[in-house]
């Protein structure tokens, strides 16, 4: 079976799962560098069974599945699942149309309906870029001043992008969060984050800790997967008394600091899961 | 198989199973660097975080 392996810079992420890919029988791994590969419409012929997404770059990630599946070539993650999760907009609409909890969202395009809206939510919530990763240039916003101000700065400073305005109810977490790992439809692992500052990322300094997959967290986790799409996703949730909710579910999960957390070998949890899809497909 | 740290000029032992693409960490100076050559070994200062990077 041949595997090509689309990635950017080899990080410990996908170090791991070439490793295991190289600890398998029968295996073939096509390294294929987002740098560069080029793509010729109409004409492309790859001889390869299953494309295992791992770019850093979410706007090359998107591009070369589409591009990959219109090759016909089956892709994990699928473009729906990146295009999807690679927008929390789409995430959050895709979550409401399967009755997944998460916080209050709201969303708007202009600086005076953004505020109106943060009015009637009240304070405090949290401006996020729709598309955008690893805790980068999330405002908390506790009042009407710091409202007028990030929205202004984001209209005037930021790209056009950055006017459509994601609007998402702060919820309290007593300084951490849970990140639960789902392959296919299973939850394989979850780590607590636990941070002082309110952004609760591991990229932004917050610390892992092993987290019991509990039944809700377990139920609520492959939920919010299937409405995305399936596949492998990590999902973000806060604890609230009113249950879980779902924050955000990431589709080109970051692993590396887990699996000692956890005691779950995710990467053989990913590769038998592609064995298990790619073998599902020829069969 | 040794690469040279392009900013300190530590030399650095690269493991069996390296790959052109791989990070790593110069062990004399912390900075993080990129594998671009197997044959002959070679490496680079790794590129800074851009705006679309993320999972």
């Amino acid at each position: 079976m041949k595997i090509g392996l689309l990635h950017s810079l080899i990080r410990k992420d996908e170090k791991f799962l070439i490793d295991e890919l190289r600890s398998r029988k029968g295996i073939e791994i096509v390294l294929m560098d987002d740098r560069e590969i080029t793509f010729s419409l109409g004409n492309g012929s790859y001889d390869i069974d299953v494309v295992i997404e791992r770019c850093i770059n979410h706007s090359r990630a998107l591009h070369a599945l589409r591009l990959y599946e219109s090759f016909g070539i089956k892709c994990i993650n699928s473009y729906k699942v990146a295009t999807i999760c690679g927008d929390k907009l789409l995430t959050s609409v895709a979550l409401a149309e399967n009755k997944v909890p998460q916080p209050e969202v709201r969303v708007a395009f202009t600086e005076e309906s953004a505020l109106k809206a943060i009015e009637e939510m009240g304070y405090p919530v949290v401006l996020k870029p729709a598309v955008g990763s690893w805790g980068r240039l999330l405002s908390k916003i506790n009042d009407k001043d710091a409202a007028e101000a990030i929205l202004e700065h984001k209209t005037i400073l930021g790209s056009y992008h950055h006017s459509i305005f994601y609007i998402q109810k702060y919820v309290e977490k007593s300084g951490r969060d849970i990140r639960s790992f789902i392959v296919g439809d299973n939850c394989i692992a979850a780590i607590y984050r636990t941070s002082p500052h309110w952004i609760t990322n591991t990229a932004r300094g917050g610390v892992a800790s092993k987290c019991v997959v509990s039944d809700e967290l377990n139920e609520i986790s492959v939920k919010a997967a299937k409405a995305v799409g399936g596949g492998i996703v990590a999902i973000d949730l806060f604890e609230t008394s009113n249950g879980l909710m779902v924050n955000e579910v990431n589709y080109t999960m970051e692993y590396k600091n887990s699996i000692d957390t956890t005691g779950v070998n995710i990467p053989q949890k990913m590769v038998d899961y592609v064995l298990k899809v790619v073998e599902g497909d020829n069969g | 198989m040794k690469a040279e740290c392009p900013v300190c000029d530590a030399s650095i032992n690269l493991q069996e199973g390296t790959v052109v693409g791989e990070l790593l960490e110069c062990p004399e100076c912390g900075t993080e660097l990129e594998v671009i050559s197997l044959d002959p070994p070679k490496l680079n200062e790794a590129p800074q975080e851009e705006e679309d990077w993320g999972q």
